[in-house]
């Protein structure tokens, strides 16, 4: 019988995220985006991390800013309401709050990187980045013969992050998951990551995992943690628990442009916060009632009977 | 990311009763540009904002049967009802055909069955090459958020649509970054870079006109939106710009097409 990996946030953090280690996260591009956990690693004042993914949204630009990361490997980065993200600029541009190494992909170069160190296999083939700047700058895109035709094609090389970060609905305690909506590379990046953290809004029994298993995405053998961690993933939605706050966006857009206004942003929602139950009592009740799931939508049950 | 906001509205004689207003504002004629590059039954991969809308205009009017493929796995064959922020918003996934993996979307893109991806750009040069990724407007080059599926998009659709604001510091004699390749330095570049054949960039659509290739790769003035002269796009392109013989007007939106932008973006928050 396995064990029950379920630890706190704080507990996860601090033994499967070492400082240097390369982190994959924001697997399932705008939605479910593990805020919580990037925001305790800012706490612990995690240094010199390597954080992948395709787009974290402004996750990865406050991780930047906050002096967590000497390099990132992503294939877009900013703030998906605003546009650009300062902290990034600030670290490309002005070596603000340190040097920081920008590797460039493509949404498909990334999840193929991913596919690949999934697979067990070092690149994966690609007709994807020719003529573009981001396949001549990033060493990790290399052109190569076919073997079985004609043609060349771009080998993407596999990336095998140390940690996979990924937020999921529910979970069991030993780290099987179910998750739905938009899945983007998530998949694929806890297969090809040494070990998995699995965040999760609600622990269910292994039965109701059971119930469902084609909805099982993550297996609990890739799994080292599970936190419970409600609302986690604010202010990116999580399907069927709550929506995106559009307006948190928008804010930090505007109080990340200077630095002076980032760092005081950087206090109020994330050094000076314990976790997330203080973090949602600063959103307040009221904020947190206006994103909850307006009209649930349940799927059919599947009969899984014989 | 920056918006066209040029103030000059334009009036057009709507039938009387209708809900939609009888102005329109230039980038609410891009999004209507925009979904007339969609055929019916088409595959469609979307980007955020004016390319969704443009979706979201033709599904509501001449292609209710394409389909719509997002960078996140999701494909739908009906559109979503509610304004989206992002592909990502719950709205996006609540009634979709399937949520697979980004992996899967991108293969379609790859296998060659996707007709039409948008992209949208900081700048554009003569040869449809986009730059997302260093901006340099007021000469000072500044980092941009970078490609996201923009390069895929511009490698692997049959055909790529960019939208973007007509400004000449946007479209420029030549980009300093080549984002998501178009047709490089013209004739036979593509083929030179083995991008896969019969894919490309085919229109460039902005608040003032449509420019579309040459066979030699370049770009060229198709057609002038109304009210505008073709001086005033010369004049906001970067490069000297070449016009079609046959200049074509574009079609002021019809009633059908103002309903549809209106309906998707109610609140303005993408078409001022």
């Amino acid at each position: 019988m396995s064990n029950s990996k379920l630890t706190t946030m704080q507990e996860a953090m601090a033994r499967c995220v070492p400082s240097g280690s390369m982190i994959v996260l924001g697997t399932q591009l705008a939605q479910m985006i593990p805020f919580a956990a990037g925001h305790e690693l800012i706490r612990q004042g995690k240094r010199d991390l390597t954080l992948v993914g395709p787009a974290s949204d402004i996750l990865f630009d406050q991780m930047i800013g906050a002096g967590c990361v000497s390099r990132v490997m992503a294939s877009w980065i900013g703030n998906l309401t605003g546009g650009v993200g300062y902290c990034y600029r600030r670290a490309v541009e002005q070596q603000i709050p340190q040097r920081l190494d920008s590797v460039d992909y493509t949404n498909f170069t990334m999840a193929l990187a991913l596919h690949a160190a999934a697979m067990g296999v070092p690149f994966m083939p690609t007709y994807s980045t020719f003529g573009s700047d981001v396949g001549a700058k990033n060493g990790n895109l290399r052109e190569f013969p076919s073997p079985v035709n004609e043609d060349k094609l771009i080998a993407v090389r596999a990336l095998r992050p140390d940690v996979a970060i990924v937020h999921v609905q529910r979970a069991d305690v030993f780290g099987n998951a179910h998750l739905w909506g938009s899945l983007g590379v998530a998949v694929d990046a806890a297969r090809a990551s040494r070990s998995t953290i699995v965040i999760a809004e609600e622990i269910v029994a292994p039965e109701v995992i059971a119930s469902d298993p084609n909805r099982t995405l993550i297996a609990e053998f890739l799994v080292a943690a599970v936190v419970h961690e409600p609302f986690g993933a604010h202010p990116s939605p999580v399907q069927g628990y709550y929506g995106r706050d559009h307006a948190y966006f928008t804010q930090y857009h505007e109080q990340s442009r200077e630095l002076d206004d980032f760092e005081q942003w950087l206090q109020r929602w994330v050094l000076r916060v314990a976790g997330r139950p203080e973090y949602m009592k600063r959103l307040g009740d009221c904020r947190v009632a206006e994103l909850a799931v307006r009209e649930h939508a349940y799927s059919a049950p599947a009969d899984f009977g014989y | 990311m920056v918006h066209a906001e040029r103030e000059h509205r334009i009036t057009v004689a709507l039938p009387a009763g209708t809900a939609a207003s009888k102005e329109y504002s230039p980038t609410e004629l891009m999004v209507i540009a925009g979904a007339r590059e969609i055929a019916d039954g088409e595959m469609v991969c979307v980007g955020m904002r004016l390319p969704m809308l443009a979706y979201l205009v033709a599904k509501r009017t001449h292609a209710p049967n394409a389909i719509g493929l997002y960078d996140n796995g999701i494909i739908r064959t009906t559109a979503n009802t509610e304004p989206l922020h992002t592909v990502g918003d719950p709205a996006n996934v609540s009634g979709a055909t399937q949520c697979g993996q980004s992996i899967d979307v991108m293969g379609y893109l790859q296998q060659g069955r996707v007709q039409v991806g948008f992209l949208g750009a900081a700048e554009v040069d003569r040869f449809g090459n986009v730059n997302t990724m260093w901006g340099s407007g007021g000469g000072e080059a500044h980092r941009l958020p970078g490609s996201g599926g923009g390069c895929d998009i511009a490698c692997l659709a049959q055909r790529s649509v960019v939208m973007i604001a007509h400004d000449r510091n946007r479209l420029r004699e030549r980009v300093g970054h080549i984002t998501a390749p178009g047709y490089g330095s013209g004739n036979g570049w593509r083929e030179a870079h083995r991008l896969p054949a019969r894919t490309g960039p085919s229109a460039i659509i902005t608040d003032l006109g449509i420019m579309r290739f040459g066979s030699d790769g370049e770009a060229f003035l198709a057609s002038i939106h109304p009210g505008v002269q073709v001086e005033q796009v010369l004049a906001a392109t970067g490069w000297t710009l070449r016009v079609a013989d046959a200049l074509l007007d574009t079609s002021a939106p019809s009633v059908a097409e103002l309903d549809a932008v209106r309906a998707v973006d109610p609140d303005h928050l993408w078409t001022r």
